[in-house]
């Protein structure tokens, strides 16, 4: 085969990127902007409607004391846990599905969320404490599922099919425990444990809010600088290698900042059931080629999560619903088609 | 286009490993700069392994690899990338990757920490792509593409990594023959063009054969014979390496020894041979 240099240069590099950095701006946008009226809708709906030429007021501080009052103490935190709650969730998710080329490899369903309901479940139930202790026993909970699956999964390296198996394996053990604990409960206490086990923003503190928020700056800063490691590990642990890349360090360094998000988001927001699992894929399907889509299914997540805050306290009227219950519903249909259709999917050599 | 330089690229006592399964054991093997190397050998004889150890895929469990008289290990992963570079067997693309990105991806080892692009990037992406010929596909996913064209966008890749020594393994599997020699002859025109080392691990014979300067036959994890095609394909190493009987006549095309393998319904007789080696 020869080199010739008459053939038509059909797209030039700059112009494959920009095209394709044109079109996540482009998706950001849209995302962003959906986001946004989600949020104002959300700020003006409840049993106090706020009309919207008062919400801006009334967040610039020149607004009646009684709006203000339902603004920042009962509807804005629930939506700012919600937005970091799903950058989060959205994050975590495209981490582990990428990490482990897997898009069942969600920490909803790998049991690292469900390690840190069975720790919550363990603290509201048998040691009896509220509040922020129970916000670090989930932590400390989906950390230590985290663990153990990489110590039992990594024998032979961080193979993706052990992680995933392995953990689905603790998600039935989590489930089994809080199973066990929620027989042996008071029913006041089991209502309270079992609505954190399924998960919701409508307890939002600002406190915990700042907690995650300061959480969140480093691991973002941190992901920031994984982000080419990532793209490389994406070529398959030996073209990795051979580009150079520590490969092993690289995988325990994105698992680390995966596994805090899903811990930070799940000690303040519960598990929230496949928010992490169905906001990457989409975002991947909206971005297309094989670009990591980070930015695109954080805002996804923080969309699932407003939205199911937003649906679950407001389409049946006077009963409290945990938002974890909605995206639920949202997400386990994605779980069948997954698992329909995976089996049937182009693989690539 | 500026010539490679040449480094030393070689092996000692090198002894790997899976597990408690020994695969090679005191191996030495020196790499000729500039030139293009091929290894061949039986299934299960460690050509892979070797490939691997050297791409520093592999950790050997004795003896070390040594680039300009540096143990591999002392270098950095982008140092080595640098000057080393592999193509594995059947490498995985991400679902939805473009040839364009994938090329892009080649770059790593010469970018710093937050992945920032340099204008040099773009050049030799775009030069690769070119010496591939895989300009005309660049914004295709690589699944879309046919075997031939994906083999070329992946050593594309491995030329934006830019190496002054290159290895492949077996970049000619799953490939029909045309696609074999299109793929062959553009490693053999990188290496004569740019003086890039190129090593590679294949299957067939008669293309060693024709594409190598040096060849490396292993049998049992260790050199069984190398040197120049003319000197080391011969009836007798096919026969140690393979244990395969074969005639072997001159390739009438290149010249290079070629192997006419022989079995129990088609043996040698003095009427089936038009002209011996």
């Amino acid at each position: 085969m020869t080199t010739s240099l008459a053939r038509p240069i059909a797209p030039t590099l700059p112009a494959v990127r920009r095209q394709l950095a044109r079109r996540v701006a482009l998706v950001s946008g849209v995302l962003a902007v959906l986001l946004a009226a989600i949020v104002a809708v959300s700020l003006g709906t409840g049993a106090y409607p706020i009309s919207p030429e008062r919400i801006l007021p009334t967040l610039l501080g020149a607004g009646e004391s009684k709006d203000a009052f339902v603004l920042f103490r009962l509807r804005l935190p629930r939506i700012v846990l919600g937005v970091l709650a799903g950058v989060a969730f959205g994050i975590a998710g495209a981490l582990f599905q990428t990490l482990l080329r897997n898009p069942l490899a969600s920490p909803d369903i790998i049991g690292i969320s469900g390690g840190a309901s069975a720790a919550a479940a363990f603290g509201i139930l048998i040691l009896g404490v509220s509040g922020a202790m129970v916000s670090l026993l989930a932590f400390g909970g989906a950390v230590a599922v985290a663990l153990a699956i990489t110590l039992l999964a990594s024998r032979e390296g961080l193979s993706g099919y052990r992680f995933v198996l392995v953990g689905v394996g603790f998600a039935f053990l989590a489930q089994s425990v809080i199973g066990y604990l929620l027989t042996r409960a008071d029913e006041q206490e089991a209502v309270a444990a079992l609505a954190w086990t399924v998960g919701g923003v409508a307890g939002a503190r600002w406190d915990d809010i700042g907690v995650i928020a300061v959480t969140l700056v480093p691991l973002l800063l941190f992901l920031a600088a994984l982000v080419p490691r990532i793209r490389t590990l994406q070529l398959g642990d030996d073209t990795a290698t051979g580009l150079g890349l520590r490969v092993v360090s690289a995988r325990y360094g994105v698992l680390a900042v995966a596994v805090a998000l899903t811990a930070v988001a799940t000690a303040y927001a519960g598990p929230l059931a496949f928010v992490a699992f169905v906001s990457a894929p989409i975002a991947r399907r909206l971005v297309g080629g094989a670009h990591l889509a980070i930015i695109p299914a954080a805002l996804i997540g923080a969309i699932v999560v407003t939205f199911a805050d937003f649906a679950a306290s407001t389409l049946i009227p006077g009963v409290v619903v945990p938002a974890g219950i909605v995206t639920g519903i949202i997400g386990a249909p994605y779980l069948l088609w997954l698992l329909a259709t995976s089996n049937r999917g182009r693989r690539n050599a | 286009m500026t010539r490679t330089p040449d480094h030393s690229f070689r092996a000692e006592g090198l002894r790997v490993a899976y597990d408690s399964h020994v695969v090679i054991d005191g191996l030495d093997i020196e790499i000729p700069a500039g030139q293009v190397t091929v290894i061949v050998g039986a299934n299960a004889s460690g050509k892979s392994t070797l490939l691997r150890s050297l791409a520093r895929i592999l950790a050997p469990a004795d003896g070390r690899v040594l680039l300009d008289e540096r143990d591999i290990r002392s270098y950095s992963g982008r140092e080595f990338a640098r000057v080393v570079g592999i193509l594995p067997q059947s490498p995985i693309a991400p679902e939805g990757i473009t040839v364009a990105d994938l090329v892009a991806r080649g770059r790593y080892p010469h970018q710093g920490w937050f992945g920032r692009r340099s204008s040099d990037d773009d050049r030799i992406a775009l030069e690769a792509l070119t010496a591939t010929d895989c300009t005309g596909f660049a914004d295709r996913p690589v699944e879309s593409l046919s075997g031939g064209q994906r083999q070329r966008a992946w050593i594309a890749m491995a030329l934006a990594q830019d190496p002054d020594i290159l290895l492949l393994d077996e970049p000619t599997t799953y490939l029909d023959v045309t696609h074999q020699l299109e793929v062959l002859d553009l490693l053999h025109s990188l290496n004569r063009a740019k003086g890039t080392t190129v090593v590679m691990v294949l299957h067939d014979l008669n293309l060693a054969a024709r594409y190598a300067d040096h060849v490396v036959v292993m049998a049992g994890g260790a050199v069984a014979a190398s040197g120049a095609p003319a000197e080391v394909i011969t009836a007798e190493t096919v026969r140690l390496a393979f244990a395969l009987d074969a005639h072997i006549m001159v390739d009438p095309v290149a010249g290079s020894p070629m192997v006419v393998p022989l079995s129990r319904l088609h043996p040698l007789t003095p009427a089936s041979v038009p002209q011996s080696h």
